[in-house]
């Protein structure tokens, strides 16, 4: 399933659209170039005999002390049943002010608009192109980005020691 | 602070301060009851017209992500009860699945186990439907229905008390087990209550479903197409009114749901538009007649076929630790509100995972309000908010 996917993929997309594909656990993933991540995401969600047109989750995850950001994203084809999971890798850019980027799929799916800005707000990755990429859960004008391995908490928040 | 990501906020603040002289700007929330929790609407108004709303969460975010990366799996169930607390069991139940399939032990749990988990799930479901019927009426101005199931919920709660020991988060199911066997006689006043509960529900489509007055002021209203229902992720509830015939528990098959029988009520459209909020309202409805159908079920496989013996203990298959390999994992379950996901990220050699992501069924339910929203009534705006029936626990997280 993974395989023919991936082969589609490359035939219909691009031939470097599919990085790699990963067979660790129960559920594959494949491994997409961020560059082609849009054009793949509406091929998926469009193609007859794929189909993925519910988004079902969007994470973002830190694998601190390794230098890389991986953004993941599970989908669900709700007329065949079927489940994938894709992955991009960010690599580099720990500062606060150059974030990792990574282009918007809100116009593909319009769930991943909130998807995207929790993503935003507690990992700091930025999505290029997103309507409305403001913090979510936490307030607008909080600094640093919790969900982080090396967040550390601040000594006060506007102006109130929180220590 | 790179300009770049201050960019939203500027636009955002223009939007606001480009409001016309005939248009108001007027807050609904978070302190306002038909918003179900702390949820604040900014809504662009003109006259009674909507014209567009701005939703504000995260007044009750309590970093579940965060404090699940800091303790192992077995830790965090208490913390996945306090997501959707109206249905804490379900939540648990999630949770555990997931981490069971990933240490391959979901085949070795013993029938028994599976039946009261599914049995107290349902009972759950049940009381988080109740509570999304009376305040759905409450919403509208009829009173009676939302103590009428607070009323019949009240014994769920005392049933669930009687076997967790506490009345609404209760760190029952655990991974490989559950906290304890249910009580003795508990199967016999399950019985009871369900004898009790039947008549109650066709009370409850006498008083509210076939009411002129809330048919009135909620069929043709917030009418959700499928389309765009899938495009904005909405799940359980939500995606059945509008017709679609989803339901993870037949879907993916999980725990015994594949040995009961159970139909999926979806929205017919028989008031007003397909996937309007009577839809919804009604597909809640008929769920809490197919989860008695389940519990009754249930209830006869515990008593006859999985009996209560001196030596089932329910923590046997319990791991003393929780040893996975490096994967990940997406588990999903279908909950009152949805489907709820877990995404695992797990690390070598310890039992605190890498990350976990919650994916609440509420937070994708309730970004489809500004699109149902838009040029409707202020009173019309409550209806289409009580159906979505979102619980700020876990639209937050």
């Amino acid at each position: 399933m993974i395989l023919e996917t991936k082969k589609i993929l490359e035939e219909k997309v691009h031939p470097h659209a599919v990085v790699d594909i990963q067979e660790l656990g129960l559920q594959p993933a494949l491994y997409i170039n961020p560059e082609h991540l849009k054009a793949v995401c509406v091929f998926l969600r469009d193609q007859e005999g794929l189909y993925f047109d519910f988004l079902a989750n969007i994470t973002a995850v830190d694998y601190f002390p390794e230098d890389f950001f991986e953004v993941i994203y599970n989908l669900t084809s709700i007329p065949y049943q079927t489940q994938l999971t894709l992955k991009v890798k960010l690599t580099g850019k720990r500062d606060i002010n150059q974030l990792p980027e990574l282009p918007s799929v809100s116009e593909v799916w319009r769930t991943a608009d909130w998807h995207e800005r929790e993503a935003y707000d507690l990992m700091g990755v930025f999505f290029t192109d997103h309507p409305d990429l403001r913090r979510i859960l936490m307030p607008e004008d909080w600094v640093g980005y919790p969900l982080r391995k090396d967040y550390e908490d601040p000594e006060t928040y506007n102006n109130i020691p929180v220590k | 602070m790179n300009e770049q990501y201050l960019e939203a906020n500027k636009k955002y603040q223009e939007r606001i301060n480009a409001v016309s002289s005939q248009e108001m700007v007027i807050n609904m929330g978070p302190q306002h009851p038909s918003t179900h929790g702390v949820l604040r609407l900014e809504l662009i108004t003109d006259g009674e017209i909507v014209k567009d709303i701005i939703p504000h969460v995260g007044y009750l975010h309590r970093c579940f992500d965060k404090h699940a990366e800091s303790m192992n799996y077995g830790k965090s169930i208490p913390f996945t009860d306090r997501l959707d607390y109206l249905a804490s069991m379900n939540n648990a139940h999630a949770f555990v699945m997931g981490v069971e399939r990933m240490l391959n032990i979901q085949d070795k749990i013993p029938k028994r186990i599976e039946y009261i988990r599914v049995l107290v799930c349902e009972l759950n479901r049940i009381a988080s439907h109740l509570i999304a019927i009376g305040t759905y009426g409450i919403d509208i101005g009829a009173f009676t229905p939302f103590m009428w199931c607070f009323r019949d919920r009240e014994h769920i709660m005392n049933m669930l008390e009687w076997a967790s020991g506490s009345r609404m988060l209760y760190n029952y199911i655990w991974v490989g087990g559950l906290f304890y066997d249910i009580p003795v006689n508990f199967e016999e006043r399950c019985k009871e209550f369900i004898e009790y509960f039947k008549p109650k529900l066709v009370e409850l489509d006498d008083l509210l479903s076939n009411n002129q007055i809330f048919i009135q002021r909620t069929a043709n209203i917030g009418v959700l197409p499928a389309d765009v229902a899938i495009n904005y992720g909405c799940s359980g509830p939500m995606l059945r009114g509008s017709g679609i015939k989803w339901d993870l528990r037949r879907v993916d098959g999980y725990s015994v749901y594949p040995e009961l029988d159970f139909e999926i009520p979806v929205g017919k459209g028989e008031m007003g538009a397909l996937g309007d909020c009577w839809d919804r309202y009604k597909v809640r409805v008929d769920e809490v007649k197919e989860s008695v159908k389940i519990i009754e079920q249930c209830l006869d496989r515990l008593m006859h076929d999985f009996k209560r013996t001196p030596d089932f203990d329910p923590r046997a298959m319990v791991p003393k630790k929780v040893n996975l390999k490096a994967q990940d994992y997406y588990v999903r379950a279908e909950n009152p509100k949805g489907e709820l996901g877990f995404y695992f990220v797990t690390k070598e050699k310890t039992d605190i995972p890498r990350r976990v992501k919650a994916r609440g069924p509420s937070y994708n339910n309730l970004s489809v309000l500004p699109e149902l929203g838009k040029g409707v009534l202020i009173s019309d705006l409550i209806s289409i908010l009580g159906s979505i029936d979102i619980v700020l626990g876990e639209v937050d997280r």
